[in-house]
C-alpha cells in the first residue's frame, strides 16, 4: 500500500468457503462487489478468476473455511480486497507451492502463481499445521 | 446430463455451456462427452463457452481432457465463442489451451470441424502432430 494513504473500507462482507458450489458462490459475490467498485470488465474478470482459483484451493487443500470481502478505498481509487483463511495443513514450503506447474493434488499447478498474476497485490501465510491466508486485490486505476 | 444437454447434429455433438459451472458439473460433462462420442460415433465436438464469464485453471483442463480425449477416439474437438476478457484473462493466467483448437463462432467452428473431417491428412491434420 501506498505509505501515508488512508485506506477505508467501504463495505466488508464474510462467506463461507467449504464447497464447490461455494466456490461458483464466491465467484458470484466477487463479480457483484468488482462491478459495486466500478471495474470495466477485464478487471472483473481477472479478479474473479484469480478467486475461482483461490477459493478452490481453499477448499480442495485447506478443508475450506471463509472468504472476506472488502471494497476498500485509499485515497481516489477504489479495490476489491479478498482474504481467504483455512485452518487446513497449511503450506510447508510456499515459494514451491508459488511456482508455475507445482501441485500436490490433480490440477495444473497454476492456482496460486496465476492467482498471484491477476491481481495486484498478493500475500500469503501459512505454516504446516497452522492453516493458510491468501489475501489479494485489485485497483480500479 | 440435466444442466448442460449435449445435442446431436449429424457427425458432431454440440454442448452450449450456459450455467456457472462448478467442478463436479466440469467432470461430468467431460465423462458424458467422451461416452457419447463412442455411443454417437461422433466425427465433431463443438463446445460453445460464449456465455462463460470466467474460465480459470479447472474448466480450462477439462477443455483441453475433452480436446485429448476426443482426438484419441478420432473425434475433432472445436471450442468456440470465447469472450475476449476470458482470452486475456486466460493467458495471464498461465493457461494457453495448446492441443486446443478454438473459432470465433459456431459458423467458424463447424467449418473447421467438416474440414478437418474431411481432410485428416491435410493442413489441420498435419499441425496436430
Amino acid at each position: 500500500m501506498t505509505q501515508g494513504a488512508h485506506l477505508v473500507v467501504e463495505k466488508d462482507e464474510t462467506m463461507a468457503v467449504r464447497t464447490s458450489d461455494d466456490v461458483v458462490r464466491v465467484r458470484q459475490a466477487v463479480r457483484a462487489r468488482a462491478i459495486e467498485a466500478g471495474f470495466g470488465i477485464v478487471d472483473q474478470t481477472k479478479l474473479v478468476t484469480a478467486a475461482s482459483e483461490i477459493a478452490r484451493n481453499t477448499v480442495d487443500y485447506g478443508g475450506g473455511d471463509t472468504l472476506r470481502i472488502e471494497i476498500v478505498r485509499e485515497g481516489t481509487r477504489r479495490g476489491v480486497q479478498l482474504t481467504f483463511s483455512d485452518s487446513g495443513p497449511g503450506i510447508a514450503d510456499i515459494s514451491t507451492a508459488m511456482t508455475d506447474g507445482c501441485t500436490t493434488g490433480s490440477g495444473l499447478g497454476l492456482g496460486l502463481s496465476g492467482a498471484k498474476r491477476l491481481s495486484n497485490e498478493f500475500s500469503i501465510e501459512s505454516s504446516p499445521g497452522r492453516g493458510t491466508t491468501v489475501t489479494l486485490a485489485r485497483w480500479k486505476l | 446430463m440435466a444442466e448442460i444437454p449435449v445435442l446431436k447434429i449429424g457427425d458432431c455433438l454440440l454442448v452450449s455451456i450456459q450455467v456457472d459451472m462448478h467442478d463436479r458439473l466440469a467432470m461430468e460433462l467431460q465423462d458424458e462427452l467422451t461416452n457419447r462420442i463412442v455411443a454417437d460415433r461422433a466425427r465433431g465436438v463443438m463446445i460453445d463457452i460464449s456465455a462463460l464469464e470466467i474460465v480459470d485453471s479447472f474448466i480450462g483442463r477439462m477443455l483441453n481432457n475433452i480436446a485429448a480425449m476426443s482426438r484419441v477416439l478420432d473425434a475433432v474437438t472445436v471450442v468456440v465463442g470465447m469472450r475476449p476478457a476470458v482470452a486475456i484473462t486466460l493467458v495471464e493466467l498461465g493457461l494457453s489451451l495448446t492441443g486446443v483448437r478454438t473459432a470465433l463462432n459456431v459458423d467458424k467452428g463447424l467449418a473447421l470441424i467438416r474440414e478437418a473431417i474431411d481432410d485428416p491428412g491435410g493442413a489441420l491434420g498435419r499441425r496436430e502432430r
